[in-house]
């Protein structure tokens, strides 16, 4: 992995960018604006890779970092009227914040204790969410008013709720990150991280603090996701308490399963087949669960590490 | 001289079990010093209390002047204590140049420079012959290979003490001279700990050796007093004649 086709793979990352940059000129009127919203959905989807793929880490708790990142800059626009920039990065630290005490409590268990541990902080924060009903809208959730939703660099302004801009503010998002999990998961420290997956007890005894190294990865992978949450109330204006939910802590777990733990486009590649399996099946029938279910299980079935992780096995071991 | 390593009154109990009971031990520099015993005599338990992967119940370990006793394995690495384990646990589905390239990249002092990672893989690789073999995982290597690439990732850490546990377990015999020689290598810079069954092994490599039986130690000399001592004898072959 390390030191095989550096350009191959970054040629590959480019070109899946260039590929989606395209796609915004091609794509009929209601497929643009599905992908704008996959693309921010997949940065939560990388955001858990990272821990769950690469580290090991099966967390089902995600649902409260991309909710951290959403409320904190939900809030911040509605609240205290800041600008977009400011209530993103306010998302972004807030997630990154709470990613670090989760991780100081959290990372004392493994295995299912880690699970139950992350699950119940989410439910934490979604109780929460709905306790400071008055702030946050409780239920109903809130509203980002279409005004305040726009960026201004001096004398231009970049409207959010426009498509076209939307979809290249969604793909610059998804593409930073992209390529920044790309660089880590071929640093030195994506080495580590895969080497406490893979038997944490011999990473010790090599001399790495793995405790040190897991936060990290932590701190990293909540970032990451509270981004796609700032991202997601920012760009579609609503911040809903759903968002906060158990199914939101199974979501990015699902799209990861699909396209490959451990593979840095398999997220992406989960996300679109979930989104657009739904889309197509709940247009011919009611019960399009049932056809996702079975879609579901012919994957595990013949795919069981996911779509790109299977591809890598079998073809193409350059897969980063 | 100051000694490498001393332990002081060093005890751990696994129930009623004390596997290692109140033992004093003292290494010197440069030595490659065996640790032999039959099945169950503490030998195990012993060098995991040195590097850290087990907690004593009481005693005292000392490396290099400075009690180490409470500290975390991850550190007494750093300070130079590599352990190879006794069962193989190379990273099977990593390639056996990331396997390697895992103690050196957390060595190096400048730390940023590729090609420096790169020498330091291949410098241990080619010293333990498997140089040709780095991009295979390590799954897919030969038992024989696993245990040399043990071998390599101790190395590759420059530890000051290697503490080999049982490394010719499961080797072949033309594996076994290599490995003798390796051995003799690595002695001339670094204080080696063996445990080992393989008494030809044993008595080509070892300094000292010593002996351990349920959990204390029983005996302490050099290979020819070891082979004529009664007490060795008695624990190895049952009561002397």
């Amino acid at each position: 992995m390390s030191d095989a086709s550096p350009v191959k793979a970054y040629a590959l990352h480019l070109g899946v960018i260039a590929l989606l940059f395209v796609l915004s000129f091609l794509l009929p009127e209601y497929y643009h604006g599905l992908l704008s919203r996959i693309m921010v959905l997949a940065v939560f989807a990388i955001g858990y890779n990272i821990l769950f793929g690469y580290v090991g880490l099966l967390s089902l708790g995600h649902a409260m970092f991309f909710g951290a990142g959403l409320y904190g800059a939900g809030l911040a626009v509605i609240q205290l009227g800041w600008g977009v920039p400011l209530a993103f990065v306010s998302g972004i630290a807030c997630g990154a914040v709470l990613a670090l005490v989760i991780g100081l409590l959290a990372l004392r268990t493994t295995g299912v204790a880690f699970m139950i541990v992350t699950m119940m902080f989410a439910q934490v924060f979604s109780l929460l969410i709905l306790y400071f009903a008055s702030w946050t809208g409780g239920d109903q959730g809130m509203v980002v008013p279409q005004p305040a939703r726009v960026l201004t660099f001096g004398a231009t302004s970049l409207d959010l709720t426009n498509p076209t801009v939307r979809y290249m503010s969604a793909l610059a998002l998804f593409s930073v990150v992209l390529l920044i999990t790309l660089a880590i998961v071929r640093s030195r420290y994506g080495r580590v991280l895969i080497a406490i997956r893979e038997n944490e007890e011999r990473t010790k005894m090599l001399g790495y603090d793995t405790f040190s190294n897991k936060l990290i990865a932590v701190v990293v992978s909540g970032t990451i996701c509270a981004a796609s949450g700032a991202a997601y109330a920012l760009l579609f204006g609503y911040v809903g308490s759903s968002f906060a939910s158990v199914q939101y802590s199974i979501l990015p777990l699902l799209w990861v399963l699909l396209g490959g733990a451990a593979t840095t486009l398999g997220p992406l590649i989960g996300t679109v087949f979930m989104y657009y399996v739904i889309d197509i099946t709940s247009g011919y029938t009611s019960a399009y669960l049932l056809i996702v279910g079975i879609a579901l299980i012919l994957l595990v079935l013949f795919f069981p590490k996911g779509v790109l992780g299977t591809i890598r096995q079998r073809w193409l071991g350059w897969l980063p | 001289m100051m000694p490498l390593l001393t332990t002081k009154g060093l005890s751990r109990s696994f129930g009623g079990l004390r596997a290692v009971d109140n033992v004093d031990f003292t290494l010197m520099p440069g030595e490659i010093r065996a640790v032999i015993g039959p099945n169950g005599a503490g030998k195990t338990t012993f060098v995991s209390m040195v590097s850290g992967r087990i907690q004593p119940s009481s005693g005292a370990i000392v490396f290099d002047g400075a009690d180490i006793t409470g500290l975390p394995a991850y550190i007494r690495v750093r300070q130079g204590i590599a352990y190879t384990f006794q069962i193989t646990s190379v990273f099977a589905n990593l390639s056996a140049y990331d396997n390697v390239a895992l103690p050196v990249q957390r060595t190096l002092s400048d730390g940023r420079s590729k090609g420096a990672v790169r020498a330091g893989v291949m410098l241990a690789l080619e010293r333990t012959g498997l140089a040709d073999r780095a991009h295979m995982p390590a799954g897919q290597l030969s038992y024989g290979h696993q245990r040399l690439l043990e071998v390599a990732m101790g190395l590759a850490l420059k530890p000051r003490l290697l503490i080999l546990d049982e490394p010719t377990q499961g080797l072949a015999d033309s594996e076994i001279d290599n490995f003798i020689v390796l051995v003799r290598e690595i002695a001339t810079d670094a204080t080696v700990l063996l445990i080992e069954h393989n008494m030809p092994v044993v008595m080509q490599l070892a300094d000292r050796i010593t002996v351990f039986n349920a959990g204390k130690i029983l005996a302490e000399g050099t290979p020819e007093a070891i082979r004529e001592n009664a007490s060795v004898q008695e624990a190895y072959l049952g009561t002397a004649p």
